[in-house]
């Protein structure tokens, strides 16, 4: 893939096509005013030739303050490998993954010199556990079967105070609480996948290996309405907070080597690969495979097009892998993100569309409830921002998903009781985060079911309406979602419409007439540069 | 009775000697015709759609470590452990598709082209081309590299035959030569459980483990490929090809990281198996084997 095009704003005339929104497990075209402006992402960039040496080469030559990886291993070590869970990056890569990778690439110099003790840990932090198809998925067959049975492949447990252990408190009174074998290896290795710019870094270790009690300092409504935005960490109080408590973590903790891969946004095989395509250079054959996919999506049930959707592995390849110091590796590392992300835009607009697709990263493998198209919109794509939000204080976001009332009864037991009992009530957060969270966060029967089963944690569902929290005060609610199930998108505080030309006449009566409307043509993932 | 010249051939006459006819068997059986288009068809059907079923039905093979090759360009060239006649439908019938439809497999000249009727049944339905096992063959090396040079991938048995006993026999230094003649990387491949289908001697295979039940049968376990270091001979080539295949064995009779760790030590077991009394060797054989866990079928 050489010849990468970067991504553009088009500017819409009689003669644009129309443009693909996303829609779930759908998608369909839709006609844009003229004069409206459509972001396309940058083509995906030429991934790494030969990343096993790559990997290697990161190890041997890391960034920042940091001995190459050969130098750190000495038999009768401790060392622990942590790695970012199912969550990234979106559709789930096809195998092998980064992480299964950069895992045996760092087990084979572990290897090489002698070390015995090891043990590696699926870093989910509040998330569910893995089954064991997904490790299998993340971390490949072989280091699966040669650590899994003798219990040295676990998954990290923020509800095991045994196991937990307080680190220290920085000066703003964040407690740093982290897994005791990570906190008392020799060393750790984390390994993870930057799908955008918002993972990573110390974020990494202090959202993956701690407990309620750090993730409660940067997990709440205050820094998330004042992270803007989540992706640009610069400019992200969630970011400070981890930034800060992973200092603290690599003075007082375990000497920390980073491993950070960043991949291309090759998002869809084929069939699908027309999705990351531009309308008007779609082949004939992409045209019929449009509409044949379309119009059977429709008519198909809501299971079969879950299970072709979810059956998905994407394509991306890695694009960079650097290890050593953390915050050294994270620089490099958000240096590549950006490369195949961003988008200069110029103003900012009074409505802005997006379709949000099937997956985010609380469904993997599950199904998207109401609360997860809230925070995929809300959350993810609205902060897909630097600089600042595409769409103007006070304007419009209009979202196009089915928002089906559907929950995965197994995966979120708590979004069920949020969505029924929380929500009815109110939609503010700072009252949600003040009246329900501890009791939720404290449930007995969530914290078994996270712990035993394979359910998020009981006060997930909170960090779902938070992760919006930004957005929803920015937007004051002006948020509407094209084709979703009404009384799930009223539970929400939001409206409904059937129509995207239903929902641009019901923004203007809160932008006014003739409006200025962008449209965020992702995925592919994009990061949109606003000036 | 037969017929009269010229409706016949006329006859010899005597005093005249024969020309000689260019041997047209052996190492000079001429596969040219396998690899054109009409019998590359027919061989994927028979891969495909015969020895596919065939080879599911005998041994419910698990195949692992395709991920190893999952970047790897073609051509390469596959070295393999050889216990059985099945080795050859398991290992093709595995290969990821880019490689499978054009791959041919170096085959004993003195075994599978004794005769143009054997030769041609080998090339069309595997892809055969004869090899010289016994001797150096500059006509065999040829063919193996020009075939390489065209983009065809390779697949040898480096022990020369099929295993006596269920242990290795030496690795032959030929697919380490093309390599380093050629530069194209060799992945180390490592099948267990056919001498269980079909070994040395037997005349009809047993079938084992479940039918098309994945991973109640045979194995087939690929490597990482390997490629020649700068100004490494074809002779230490060969010897890392066999310590390679060893170690992607002893990954898959005991797990990656206990194989990892005792090949860095360099303490991986021999493929050759100990040195001892054959009662002994065979005695150990059974001992590292996995299959014995499996059930058989039916």
């Amino acid at each position: 893939m050489t010849g990468t095009r970067p991504g553009f704003v088009l500017e819409v005339d009689r003669s644009t096509p129309p443009v693909l929104f996303h829609a779930g497990e759908g998608f369909h075209l839709e006609r844009l005013p003229a004069g409206s402006r459509v972001i396309y992402p940058p083509e995906p960039l030429a991934p790494l030739d030969d990343p096993d040496s790559a990997i290697r080469h990161a190890l041997l030559n890391p960034v920042g303050d940091s001995e190459p990886l050969s130098a750190l291993l000495r038999p009768g070590m401790r060392l622990t490998i942590a790695f970012d869970n199912q969550a990234v990056p979106l559709p789930p890569m096809r195998r092998p993954d980064n992480r299964q990778r950069v895992i045996e690439a760092v087990l084979d110099l572990a290897a090489e010199v002698g070390v015995d003790d090891v043990v590696l840990i699926a870093a989910h932090g509040l998330h569910r556990r893995m089954t064991e198809n997904e490790l299998r998925h993340v971390v490949g067959d072989r280091v699966y079967d040669a650590f899994a049975p003798q219990g040295l492949l676990t998954q990290h447990d923020a509800e095991d105070h045994d196991n937990l252990v307080l680190v220290g408190t920085t000066a703003e009174g964040e407690e740093v609480e982290v897994n005791t074998r990570a906190a008392t290896s020799d060393l750790l290795v984390y390994v993870n996948v930057n799908l955008v710019a918002m993972d990573g870094g110390h974020k990494s270790t202090m959202t993956g290996i701690t407990s309620y009690r750090s993730l409660r300092s940067h997990h709440n409504v205050h820094t998330l309405q004042h992270s803007r935005s989540l992706m640009d960490p610069g400019r992200s109080a969630l970011h400070h907070s981890c930034w800060r408590m992973g200092r603290l973590f690599a003075a007082e903790g375990p000497r920390v080597f980073q491993i950070e891969t960043t991949v291309n946004t090759d998002t869809f095989p084929k069939p699908f690969n027309l999705l990351q395509k531009r309308e008007w250079e779609w082949t004939p054959r992409d045209r019929v495979s449009f509409m044949a996919a379309s119009k059977s999506l429709e008519r198909a049930p809501f299971s079969v097009a879950h299970k072709i959707f979810h059956g998905i592995k994407s394509p991306q390849k890695m694009t960079s892998v650097q290890a050593g110091e953390v915050e050294a590796v994270h620089a490099l590392t958000t240096e590549h993100v950006h490369r195949q992300h961003l988008v200069a835009v110029s103003g900012q607009t009074d409505i802005v569309t997006m379709g949000l697709p099937f997956v985010g990263p609380y469904n993997v493998n599950s199904v998207m409830n109401p609360l997860l198209v809230m925070c995929l919109g809300l959350g993810y794509f609205f902060n897909l921002y630097r600089g600042k939000p595409l769409v103007r204080p006070g304007g419009v976001l209009i979202l196009s998903h089915p928002t089906p009332w559907k929950f995965h009864p197994v995966h979120h037991p708590s979004y069920i009781d949020f969505f029924e009992q929380v929500l009815p009530e109110t939609t503010d957060p700072v009252e949600i985060e003040k009246k329900f969270e501890e009791d939720f966060a404290t449930d007995p029967w969530y914290i078994h079911l996270y712990r035993t089963s394979y359910a998020y944690h009981g006060v997930h569902a909170f960090y779902m309406w938070y992760w919006g929290a930004h957005a929803l005060q920015y937007l004051n609610g002006n948020v509407i979602i094209v084709g979703g199930d009404a009384r799930a998108v009223r539970r929400m505080g939001f409206k409904p419409a059937s129509t995207l030309r239903d929902a641009l006449e019901m923004a203007e009566d809160v932008v006014g007439r003739d409006p200025s409307i962008t449209h965020f043509h992702c995925p592919p993932i994009m990061l949109a540069d606003v000036t | 009775m037969r017929p009269a010249f010229p409706v016949g051939p006329a006859t010899w006459p005597k005093g005249v000697e024969r020309k000689p006819k260019p041997p047209t068997t052996g190492v000079h059986y001429d596969t040219a015709w396998s690899r054109r288009y009409p019998a590359r068809l027919a061989r994927a059907l028979i891969v495909d759609d015969v020895l596919r079923p065939v080879i599911h039905l005998l041994g419910s093979p698990d195949v692992t470590g395709l991920d190893r090759v999952a970047d790897l360009e073609a051509p390469a060239i596959f070295v393999c452990n050889h216990h059985s006649h099945m080795d050859t439908g398991l290992l093709l019938t595995s290969l990821p598709e880019r490689f499978r439809h054009r791959a041919v497999v170096a085959a004993a000249a003195d075994y599978f082209f004794t005769s143009k009727t054997r030769g041609a049944i080998s090339a069309l339905t595997i892809g055969a081309i004869p090899i010289e096992r016994h001797r150096v063959n500059r006509r065999s090396s040829d063919l193996a590299a020009d075939l390489l040079g065209q983009g065809w991938s390779l697949v040898v048995f480096p022990e020369g035959g099929r295993s006596p006993d269920g242990w290795a026999q030496e690795f032959r230094g030929g697919a380490a030569y093309l390599a380093v003649r050629t530069g194209r990387p060799v992945v180390p491949v490592y099948v267990e459980g056919t001498r269980r289908v079909l070994k040395k001697g037997d005349r009809f295979p047993t079938p084992v483990g479940r039918p098309f039940a994945r991973g109640s049968g045979v194995q087939v376990t690929f490597g990482r490929p390997l490629w020649p270091d700068p100004g490494e001979d074809s002779r230490r080539f060969a010897v890392r090809l066999e310590a390679a295949v060893a170690e992607v064995g002893d990954e898959r009779r005991t797990d990656w990281w206990a194989a990892r760790r005792r090949a860095a030590a360099s303490t991986t077991p021999s493929l050759a198996g100990p040195g001892t009394a054959p009662w002994r060797r065979s005695w150990a054989l059974e001992e590292g084997s996995r299959n014995d866990r499996a059930p058989t079928w039916p």
